[in-house]
């Protein structure tokens, strides 16, 4: 519990340091939101009512303050460019994003937990082989180029999904996530491939520990000491690694949505920094890191039930 | 046990070796002008005098592919640059001295860390505007994260250790200890950590150009070209796919490098 | 025991989601709706759903179907009554009559009425609240009521052509947010948007005129034009307004192909108020540079209209052909214009192009590689559209940008006013006394052949001074899947959408 409250504290405070970092950024750069908001129609009372009337004579804290009590309540700010709440704006491509990030989680969970031991028992052998030098090539593949040929081989030629056909979940939830099946390939494909070849490695060390040997000695057979000894063991290093690589699947996510033309945040973010529309960038930003912060949270407390030893620090 | 350098290194300095001999070519010479466009050859496919077919403007893909490998490793070199320049700086000062620098440092760092490197890439770019010098800017500084935190801990290890005591005896000042003892000694890590940034920047960057917010058109850029390449993939596939590979390769060898050092 | 259970979960995943992938796909071909259709566009319908206020032509041509005016085009560009029954113009072209329809509903079902009519032209005009939306409509005295179904718009001065500005929308006096729930009289009625997603319509049940074919449209918004191809051929779209004639030749054969303008005027405009631009010799060492045929021949397999001036080729009696020869390619005379404006070794400068049309970007490259025969460096800078509209069209403040300009309506001051130096859409900041001039006789002219005149020498003035390097009016690919057909061609940037219609194809 005292972990629990401890690692608890740690994530308040890296949210708190994270929307901060970004909204000093965004408020320190020239070139202010009342300019913007009024464009040609400026003139220097009509500016300095809007500063005023948006409270950007305040100091930086104070603003801050302000904007992150509205953030938390759900008021993300307004869009200069579409005049419209951002929250309304990203309400549902938010589930869009989350979806295609989810989708390919769990597929690299699902390809590499069984591919990694089967090459781990196996290691040395023909299959083993094969998949290693696979994994070293897929690790290379960027997942935008991935995304490509999937939708020239099996959209094109195969006809196996629509390129560009999206359907919002909003109409149908089956067409929506087959649609994201694809997409979700493309970014799981390099993040599994790394999954495999860490989990096979650790699968192989452990195997060499002292504890393996006992157990085999107790009579056990190697399925048995496999899966009730030193799968937990070997896990460890893989759920730290799938931790760490959450982040970069968030940014695969919004990648491959170009490549697929899924509207989803990626879009929205991409067209608001072209724009220079900051408090939609603001908005997206805050609520990926938020995102992937909350996951690696729980990710820590998943690590803790597996792996009780784990300290604080 | 024998010193041989491992397989993984060999076959990684291979592909890294031939890339980096087709870039240096590429600066000085291309067999055509990659910019120059010829309307005869729009499209045309592979052949004899243009190894790799042409584009859409006629443009020959081989000298465009040698070109965009040059920006592709240009900006992956000064990123790897800035970000463990200042990432070596900072992790020597908050790994060597602790205390409540280290500590807020490393919350920011832990908060940065959140950002995946071409979100954190794609922000910068929004404040500095798009181009090749801001990529390199951008994702620099969305690097520094990473590389901070390998060296901080390499030094938080290093620090205690009896050469760095026996320096401190012999009456080395701070700065000759972090820089002339310990970071020597970090070497290996930082090598390898300099691949796998290599290779992280070249994704970055060909992931930022195909989504047009890096390199811009005439310029070539592997990721922009497959951005292009997209709208002709049945009547010229190889558009896509010689830019693809090569972008691969690069990554590839970038990462058995990485793993090489790390076994050596 | 444990692994296989483990593995049969395992493959009954992996299975399911392949069902459901698969299962998904194909179920939707079969409930394929015969009665709508997906149009993709190339930039998002953001700037403004209020008819009086969009800008962007993007916007226009689709409201075209959700809009109308007292009169409105046809297709070959004659301007028919529309919500008025008939209309007459006084011999000074200064008084103009409308008999109202007695029968046309708006979306939200109410009655068109006088009163409608008076607030919405009052409302283009400024009269009450003093800001004009539409620029021509300055020109507006006063309009008055003369009964029910009469109404009366006055002119300051006389005007032979304000017919064709009488196209602007009406809309009713008591929406209180046009912008955010657009209501008009057109064949098609608002339903829903989604930023960055798309844009839906469905036809209007008692719409006063020959009704609309297809139930429901959805415009998908495709800001990638790299996917354009892929999302036509994998049926996620089945119709795209401006393919290019490279996207083009990539689609199936389950597309059909017509070909028309695009009716707008392609050029690299400068921006006036910047070095070097405000030279002339520096302008016309540019237009001499560029080789529109050229551009043309790599782009659209050489189809195109080329172009000497703020003029394309629909508008007949007005088009000066002679116009496309003041600056043929000549590279040497480039080079001299240039050393004598005090760049002998070129200069280099950004070249703005907003991304999501692909014919401004291909030509934008073109024309790029071709300035570099005279020691012009053009850098490219892709911006998205909406950028391109607040930072380029509105704030002015580029130095070169490759776009199209078309005409709002049927007459040559909407493509010509923009030039005079006082004009609010003067986004290049032209400034030439002796254009302000003929531009101001043009409008003042009653009579046909003298307007003509000063219209033609407007046109001559622009290429005689490169105002702009002028290019092209752009050769138009219409990529329309087989099962529709209909589609017309306008002489303006319009799509009318209540043409097409859906078609059994045998196989």
């Amino acid at each position: 519990m005292k972990y629990f409250g401890k690692k608890l504290a740690g994530l308040i405070i890296t949210l708190l340091v994270v929307s901060f970092l970004v909204f000093a950024a965004f408020a320190i750069i020239p070139g202010d939101p009342a300019t913007a908001m009024l464009g040609t129609e400026a003139t220097p009372e009509r500016l300095a009512a809007l500063r005023e009337e948006m409270g950007l004579n305040d100091p930086l804290m104070v603003r801050y303050g302000r904007w992150i009590a509205n953030f938390l309540r759900g008021d993300f700010g307004t869009s200069y460019n579409y005049s419209m709440p951002v929250m309304d704006m990203i309400r549902e491509k938010i589930p869009v994003t989350i979806t295609l990030t989810v989708m390919s989680f769990l597929m690299v969970v699902l390809i590499s937990i069984p591919l990694g031991i089967t090459c781990a028992r196996h290691a040395g052998g023909r299959l083993d082989r094969a998949v290693i030098v696979m994994n070293q090539v897929i690790m290379a593949v960027p997942p935008f180029f991935s995304g490509i040929l999937i939708t020239f081989f099996f959209g094109l030629i195969l006809h196996l999904f629509t390129p560009g056909g999206y359907i919002s979940y909003t109409v149908s939830w089956t067409g929506f996530l087959g649609y994201m099946f694809f997409p979700a390939v493309a970014v799981a494909l390099p993040k599994a491939a790394m999954a495999v070849k860490l989990l096979r490695s650790s699968v192989i060390s452990q195997m060499k520990l002292d504890y393996v040997r006992t157990a085999y000695s107790r009579g056990n057979g190697t399925k048995a000491v496999l899966y009730r000894h030193v799968l937990k063991n070997a896990l460890i290093p893989v759920v730290t690694f799938l931790g760490s690589v959450l982040a970069d699947m968030v940014a695969g996510s919004i990648v491959l949505e170009q490549v697929f033309n899924i509207p989803g945040m990626g879009r929205i973010l991409l067209t608001s920094i072209s724009n220079r529309d900051y408090p939609v960038v603001q908005a997206i930003i805050v609520c990926i890191a938020f995102l992937v912060i909350v996951i690696n949270f729980i990710v820590d407390l998943i690590y803790k039930v597996i792996d009780p030893r784990i300290s604080i620090d | 046990m024998k010193k041989k350098k491992s397989k993984n290194f060999i076959i990684g300095a291979t592909i890294t070796g031939i890339m980096l001999i087709l870039v240096m070519i590429g600066c000085i010479w291309t067999p055509y002008d990659p910019e120059a466009m010829d309307v005869n050859l729009k499209l045309s496919g592979v052949s004899l005098s243009h190894i790799m077919g042409c584009d859409n403007f006629g443009r020959d893909i081989f000298s465009r592919v040698l070109k965009g490998s040059g920006t592709t490793l240009f900006v992956a070199v000064g990123t790897v640059f800035i970000g463990s320049f200042f990432g070596i700086v900072i992790g020597a000062f908050t790994g060597y001295y602790g205390g409540i620098l280290d500590e807020i440092l490393m919350r920011i760092n832990d908060a940065l860390f959140a950002f995946p490197s071409i979100l954190l890439g794609l922000v910068f770019i929004s404040l500095l505007g798009s181009g090749k010098y801001n990529v390199i800017v951008a994702l620099g500084i969305a690097f520094i994260p990473s590389f901070a935190r390998i060296v901080r801990s390499e030094f938080i290890r290093c620090k205690n250790m009896d050469y760095v005591r026996s320096a401190k005896l012999a009456g080395a000042g701070d700065l000759r200890i972090m820089f002339v003892h310990i970071l020597p000694n970090t070497m290996n890590v930082m090598l390898s950590s300099i691949m796998i940034g290599f290779n992280n920047a070249v994704l970055a960057e060909a992931g930022m150009s195909y989504l047009g917010i890096g390199v811009q058109p005439p310029d070539a850029s592997l990721g922009r070209m497959l951005s292009e390449a997209q709208s002709y993939l049945f009547s010229a596939p190889g558009y896509a796919i010689f830019p693809g590979v090569v972008l691969i390769l690069m990554v590839l060898g970038f990462s058995l490098l990485a793993e090489g050092v790390k076994e050596n | 025991m444990k692994t296989k259970a483990v593995k049969k979960i395992l493959l009954t995943l992996v299975c399911a989601v392949m069902t459901v992938a698969l299962g998904a796909c194909s179920g939707d071909k079969a409930a394929e709706n015969t009665s709508s259709i997906t149009i993709g566009i190339p930039q998002d319908i953001e700037d403004s759903l209020d008819p009086h206020k969009a800008v962007a032509s993007g916007t226009e041509e689709i409201l075209f179907n959700l809009y109308e005016g007292l009169v409105k085009p046809d297709s070959d560009g004659n301007l028919v009554d529309a919500l008025a029954e008939s209309h007459t113009i006084s011999e000074d072209a200064k008084v103009y009559t409308f008999t109202l329809r007695s029968d046309v509903k708006f979306h939200d079902g109410s009655l068109v009425t006088a009163e409608d009519v008076k607030y919405s032209i009052e409302r283009c005009a400024g009269i009450s609240s003093g800001e004009t939306l539409v620029a021509a409509y300055s020109a507006i005295e006063s309009v008055n009521i003369l009964d029910d179904k009469t109404v009366e718009v006055v002119l300051k001065e006389g005007d032979t052509d304000f017919l064709a500005y009488m196209t602007e929308a009406i809309i009713p006096a008591s929406n209180e947010d046009p912008a955010g729930n657009p209501i008009g009289t057109g064949p098609y009625k608002f339903v829903s948007r989604t930023p960055q997603e798309n844009f839906v319509m469905e036809k209007f049940d008692e719409y006063w005129g020959t009704p609309a074919n297809i139930e429901n449209i959805t415009l998908k918004v495709i800001a990638n034009s790299d996917t354009i191809v892929t999302s036509l051929n994998g049926g996620a779209i089945d119709m795209f307004v401006r393919v290019t004639q490279n996207q083009a030749d990539q689609l199936s054969d389950q597309f059909n192909l017509m070909e028309g303008t695009m009716n707008l005027v392609q050029a690299m405009y400068l921006n006036h108020d910047r070095e070097p631009f405000n030279d002339v010799r520096v302008r016309q060492a540019l237009c001499y540079a560029a080789d529109p045929q050229a551009i043309m021949d790599m782009n659209n397999n050489g189809k195109g209209a080329e172009v000497g001036s703020s003029m394309f080729p629909s508008f007949g009696k007005y088009y000066m052909e002679e116009l496309n020869d003041v600056y043929n390619p000549d590279i040497e005379k480039a080079k001299e214009l240039l050393a004598q404006a005090g760049y002998p070794d070129g200069f280099s400068f950004t070249l703005t192009v907003p991304s999501n049309y692909q014919q401004h970007v291909d030509t934008a490259q073109v024309l790029a590689e071709q300035l570099k025969a005279i020691g012009v460096t053009a850098d490219i800078q892709l911006v998205e559209w909406e950028s391109w509209l607040s930072e380029v069209y509105t704030n002015r403040d580029y130095d070169a940008t490759i776009v199209g300009l078309d005409a709002s309506s049927l007459t040559a001051a909407s493509l010509l006013r923009r030039f005079t130096s006082t004009a609010s859409n003067n986004f290049i900041n032209y400034n030439n006394p002796e254009y302000d001039e003929a531009f101001a006789k043009a409008q003042a002219s009653i009579d046909d052949a003298e307007k003509t005149e000063y219209i033609k020498q407007c046109e001559t003035i622009l290429a005689e001074d490169a105002a702009n390097v002028y290019i092209q009016d752009l050769a138009c690919f219409v990529a329309l899947n087989k099962k529709y057909t209909g589609y017309e061609f306008y002489p303006l940037y319009i799509q009318d959408l209540s043409k097409l219609k859906f078609v059994e194809v045998s196989e």
